[in-house]
């Protein structure tokens, strides 16, 4: 047992004990891919936000005489079919998109995370409906899960997102689930039980908590998805209505004039893999912050 | 290992149940008539009212849900209302179809997935490994169908190599599952990665190094092996999307698969056929999970004991 070198006073401060969350931030910071996903998220807010001042054209006025133009001085990205401006059509998409995605996440997160929650806590008869509910939902690929959903719905943003929202509960389930059951064993809850405490107070004020992570991780990621599957169900038709200007719809009209008028399809495609690349980017960056162990 | 087998399989029992349900709901929760949208909007009043007596649309709800499950037992799905052929003979014919674009892909897939991930594990933090693993997430951003209309741009309507859609020759099948084979590529180069970074750290692997094995052998040899595991359940659930998410691909290059069939009956309405659909891809995916899991088990132990 040797003599510490340096006592705790003389350690810098930034590591004395600092709060995990200002080390996890530290971490993030100083990933540059991160950084440059979150670069991308913040510019893709502002243009969103941003769209009605800055858009040079309005998003629906057809042009006849200005059909199917590419890039120009005019018009920066093109035109559409209806020689409506493919630039701000794009930037009133991305308020679309940013919606599509906040909002089915938020029904993930509401429904999935207090159900896998509940059900990793109570175990049990609970846990194992749950788990068979989870597993019905999971026994269809994804865009399908949404397509069913659709069908019933029917068409329409507001029926996309709820689709794309209800997709997302059984991945949050599964996570919170996964992370419950490694807190459910550990001492605090089992001393706060010992406690009296009641089950809600338990879940809320110790057990979720420290799901937080992952579920934070997942969100990142979820966002970008959400955009990803939204396109689909736009691109087949059963997304946004046109003249809305959805990305995916956007798509999937772009597609009959893929030979004669390339940038739509090409435009709008890079306009989407650049927002979710830019989710991707900086979920990554958060799992590998939270998680330094994972990092290699 | 078989009763691992047969627990896994008595747990497939109510999944099966439940996507019985969700599909016999699906169609009985779409507002209007159910007997007038699964006879189609041009049928006859008496066809109409021949598929409310087939169906059983007037008696209680559990008893509709009986009749439903026997007919789908006697391998009755309806007909569909557009072509007015069986449901099961429109799959039978789309099937084949999905089944080759799905291999095909899933062949790229694995061998360009694989190989990069390796390449990229091996030689960490190097511009191989950042090139490759930025181009995997770009992979996994990416609309796979914008994916199929940029190379079908370049490939068809520039270059002119490959046909545009159909389905007959070698040509047909490559822009389809190249595509599908790229994206599900990415999503394993980067799995195959971090899973093998993870065992390369492993002291079996410094031991092996310190014995004087060939580092190809112990990449090859003794990394691998136990780095796959992880990559054969994303590979599982990949197949799995592949045959759902095939839609949008097979769409867009009119590819005559499942994922087609059901893209044309969703819009034309035609309920009866994409209830068959739904029920077969959900099917075949439950299937393809269920051998994954008894693989999986198969080649790790521990599994099996869990």
């Amino acid at each position: 047992m040797g003599i510490p070198l340096e006592s705790h006073a003389q350690r810098p401060a930034a590591d004395r004990g600092a709060a995990p969350w200002r080390q996890v931030l530290r971490r993030l910071v100083r990933n540059r891919l991160a950084m440059l996903g979150l670069a991308i998220i913040l510019a893709f807010v502002i243009l969103a936000a941003l769209a009605p001042w800055i858009a040079p054209y309005d998003p629906l006025r057809s042009s006849f005489g200005a059909r199917l133009k590419p890039p120009s001085a005019e018009h920066w990205l093109g035109t559409d079919e209806l020689g409506r401006d493919l630039f701000s059509r794009l930037l009133y998409g991305a308020r679309i998109s940013l919606r599509i995605g906040l909002i089915s996440v938020a029904i993930g997160i509401a429904v999935g995370v207090p159900l896998g929650a509940l059900s990793a806590y109570y175990g049990g008869w609970v846990d194992l409906t749950v788990q068979r509910v989870i597993d019905v939902m999971l026994a269809f690929p994804g865009i399908l899960l949404a397509i069913v959903l659709v069908s019933v719905l029917g068409v329409g943003l507001e029926q996309v997102m709820i689709a794309v929202g209800i997709v997302s509960i059984p991945i949050y389930t599964r996570l919170v689930r996964g992370s419950a059951l490694a807190v459910k064993r550990k001492e605090f809850v089992e001393a706060a039980r010992a406690a009296g405490a009641r089950d809600v107070v338990i879940i809320a004020r110790h057990i979720l908590p420290n799901c937080l992570a992952p579920v934070i991780v997942q969100s990142t990621l979820q966002v970008g998805s959400a955009i990803l599957w939204a396109a689909g169900l736009g691109f087949l038709g059963l997304g946004a209505q046109p003249p809305t200007p959805e990305w995916g719809t956007i798509l999937s009209r772009g597609r009959q004039y893929l030979l004669v008028a390339p940038h739509i399809t090409t435009a709008t495609g890079l306009a989407i893999m650049l927002v979710v690349l830019g989710f991707n980017l900086l979920g990554d960056g958060l799992r590998d912050a939270l998680d330094p162990r994972l990092k290699e | 290992m078989s009763q691992y087998i047969l627990r896994r399989l008595a747990l497939m029992v109510p999944v099966l149940f439940g996507v019985s349900v969700v599909v016999f709901a699906m169609v009985r929760m779409i507002p209007g008539d159910p007997a007038r949208i699964m006879a189609g909007e041009a049928a006859t009043e008496e066809v109409v009212e021949r598929i409310r007596e087939q169906l059983g649309l007037n008696k209680h709800p559990v008893i509709q849900y009986g009749i439903f499950l026997q007919n789908l037992l006697r391998g009755d799905l309806g007909r569909s209302t557009l072509s007015r052929l069986p449901v099961l003979d429109e799959l039978g014919a789309a099937l084949p179809a999905t089944f080759e674009l799905a291999a095909a892909s899933m062949l790229i897939a694995l061998a360009i997935g694989i190989s990069t991930g390796v390449l990229s594990a091996v030689r960490p933090n190097s511009w191989i490994d950042a090139v490759s693993m930025f181009i995997a997430l770009l992979g996994v951003s990416m609309p796979v169908f914008w994916l199929g209309l940029m190379l079908m741009l370049l490939f068809s309507l520039h270059l002119g190599w490959f046909p545009t859609a159909g389905h007959g020759t070698w040509r047909h099948l490559v822009l389809p599952a190249v595509t599908l084979g790229l994206s599900s590529a990415a999503i394993i180069a980067r799995m195959t990665r971090s899973s093998m970074l993870e065992v390369l750290r492993q002291d079996y692997v410094r031991t092996a190094r310190a014995k004087g094995v060939p580092e190809a052998r112990v990449v090859l040899r003794h990394a691998l092996r136990n780095a796959l595991i992880p990559v054969v359940t994303v590979t599982g659930l990949q197949f799995g999307n592949l045959l759902g998410g095939a839609v949008l691909t097979e769409t867009v290059f009119a590819w005559p698969g499942i994922g087609r069939l059901m893209a044309g009956a969703i819009t034309a309405r035609d309920y009866p056929v994409v209830q068959g659909s739904v029920l077969t891809v959900a099917l075949a995916f439950i299937l393809i999970n269920l051998l994954v899991d008894v693989l999986y088990a198969y080649i790790d132990p521990a599994i099996r004991y869990d």
